[in-house]
């Protein structure tokens, strides 16, 4: 029996035949499109380049971020003993501090040790052999615990170890640090503003892209409604083909990105190599080619909502 | 089935349409709406089909008050009324099936059904092995045909007819007259907007006649109608 009796075993129950019907323009609203192979793609082609160039930027920023991550780690202060004092007062130094909980790890450089690295690295090896004295100090290299967070921490736990009574200089370059995060904040804004203008335009072309659809389609939505169908019935395919040319744009947009990545790949690695690090690109991770294709889905649907609410109206039998 | 009451349609501009219109076809008749082009007979049958809707009085369909009727349940109303037009408006980019079956798909009928129904509504317009045509394909008559079958395809109880035969030869045009004549004797309310004077006159059925927007003369109010005996 059917739910509704009223409805008669001739017609499906109202929810059976929503669904059928949201399932019907559902294929054949992809049907429609590719029937029009070559507008449909240029059309997705346009929402692809639009929404490829945030979600590259975007990408370019978590690699950025990545790469500044690999730097705090080597965040090192270097501490420049006084140079009256012994290695055992360095070396009771070095213990207490490496006890505290700011630092992650402490290394103490004596003066000869100091020396040797001098000489191999500085190509000044001869001549500091003329030296009577060595001149350098004992050094003790402190890495800090970094706090992505707040990168000042750094500066505090500087400032206090310049405090010690054995400290002669406290050194960090801090500077740059600082500069990267602020710049990537403020590419990370500037990576909003351009994605929310592009997606103000992929909202734009689909609802226009629709709109054209709707005039191509003025008969059948007149004699549509003419026989009885309601708005909901016809607003259906055109919402389903907004749909189809949001995810198809996403689709493509994440093809132009893993396609950049691979050209970028192998020169990124040759300059990781002249760093001596083995860096890699972060490409497009699951859920970042789910958020993308979700977004343009929603695009999509809101662009060819926007279309069909002002122009279906429009269009009335006469 | 329909009544008018004391209609009047003034379009924006000022133009008069139909004033004081009333009249009143009863269920399962069939009537004839004559009068010369612009004497209100197309707005008349476009104010039942809500396409319009009217600057005074009142019409009364099935029982239902159709100034009460929001655009939002005209749908509703729609799916009870079968319209013919003059130039057919059928949708060219599909096959003669799917035109008929659309009042049926937008109903929700099964699919089952849907065939067994476009079918039987195509064999009663003799277009039974042109499903598969593509209707531009067809001549003139034929196309008005799949108008019609796809008219009635749903079984509604009113037809509506708009100058079905304007584009037709006198032949096809008294054929067409014929098949609206079959469905009223299953039952169907019919009216047929027509300025084809002589042919009106042999199919006698009654007639309402108008001119500049008026009722000149009605047969549905006299006794005696010259009414086919069937």
């Amino acid at each position: 029996m059917p739910k509704n009796p009223r409805r008669g075993p001739k017609k499906n129950s109202r929810l059976v035949s929503y669904l059928t019907h949201h399932l019907q323009m559902l294929i054949a609203s992809l049907g429609y499109l590719s029937r029009q192979p070559i507008s449909s793609l240029m059309t997705s082609a346009v929402i692809a380049i639009a929404l490829a160039l945030p979600a590259g930027l975007y990408i370019a920023l978590d690699n950025a971020s990545q790469l500044s991550a690999d730097w705090d780690g080597t965040t090192l202060i270097s501490l420049f003993l006084k140079h009256d004092v012994s290695v055992k007062k360095a070396e009771k130094l070095a213990t207490r501090l490496g006890l505290s909980k700011e630092i992650e790890k402490v290394r103490i450089i004596d003066r000869d040790q100091g020396l040797k690295q001098f000489q191999k690295i500085s190509g000044f090896g001869d001549a500091i052999k003329f030296l009577d004295d060595n001149p350098l100090p004992h050094v003790i290299t402190v890495q800090p615990v970094i706090d992505q967070q707040s990168p000042d921490k750094v500066v505090h736990l500087v400032n206090k170890l310049q405090n010690e009574d054995l400290v002669d200089l406290a050194q960090l370059d801090m500077l740059w640090v600082k500069r990267l995060y602020t710049l990537l904040d403020v590419a990370r804004r500037g990576v909003w503003i351009i994605g929310s203008l592009l997606a103000l335009a992929v909202l734009l072309i689909i609802g226009n892209t629709i709109r054209l659809d709707i005039q191509n389609r003025r008969e059948a939505i007149e004699v549509s409604k003419l026989i009885g169908a309601s708005d909901a019935f016809i607003r259906r395919p055109f919402l389903y083909t907004g749909m189809w040319y949001g995810i198809s744009g996403g689709l493509l947009a994440w093809l132009l990105i893993a396609i950049s990545l691979g050209i970028m790949a192998d020169p990124v690695q040759k300059l990781a190599a002249l760093y001596h690090s083995s860096y890699e690109l972060i490409g497009l991770s699951g859920s970042n080619t789910t958020t993308l294709i979700i977004i343009s889905c929603i695009l999509g649907l809101g662009g060819s909502w926007l279309a069909v609410g002002r122009h279906l109206s429009e269009i009335e039998p006469s | 089935m329909i009544r008018f009451d004391n209609i009047s349609k003034r379009y924006p501009g000022g133009f008069e349409a139909l004033s004081r219109i009333s009249f009143h076809l009863p269920r399962g008749k069939l009537a004839y709406l004559t009068g010369h082009s612009g004497a209100g007979k197309s707005t008349l049958l476009k104010l039942i089909a809500l396409i319009e809707r009217p600057s005074r009085g009142q019409i009364i369909l099935d029982g239902v008050n159709l100034n009460n009727i929001r655009n939002k349940r005209i749908p509703q109303i729609r799916r009870n009324i079968g319209i013919i037009f003059q130039n057919h408006h059928l949708l060219y980019d599909r096959p003669v099936f799917d035109n008929v079956a659309l009042p049926l798909v937008i109903q929700g009928y099964r699919h089952r059904e849907i065939s067994k129904r476009v079918r039987a509504a195509l064999d009663q317009v003799g277009l039974l092995n042109k499903e598969k045509v593509d209707p531009i394909t067809l001549s003139g008559g034929e196309q008005q045909r799949v108008g019609i079958a796809r008219a009635i395809v749903h079984k509604p109880a009113l037809l509506l007819a708009d100058e079905p035969t304007g584009n037709l030869d006198p032949e096809l045009s008294r054929e067409i007259m014929e098949l609206f004549a079959r469905f009223n004797l299953f039952g169907t309310t019919v009216l047929i907007a027509s300025h084809d004077l002589d042919l009106i006159k042999q199919m006698r059925f009654p007639t309402i006649s108008l001119n500049k927007g008026m009722i000149e003369s009605n047969d549905l109010l006299t006794s005696n109608p010259q009414e086919r005996a069937v």
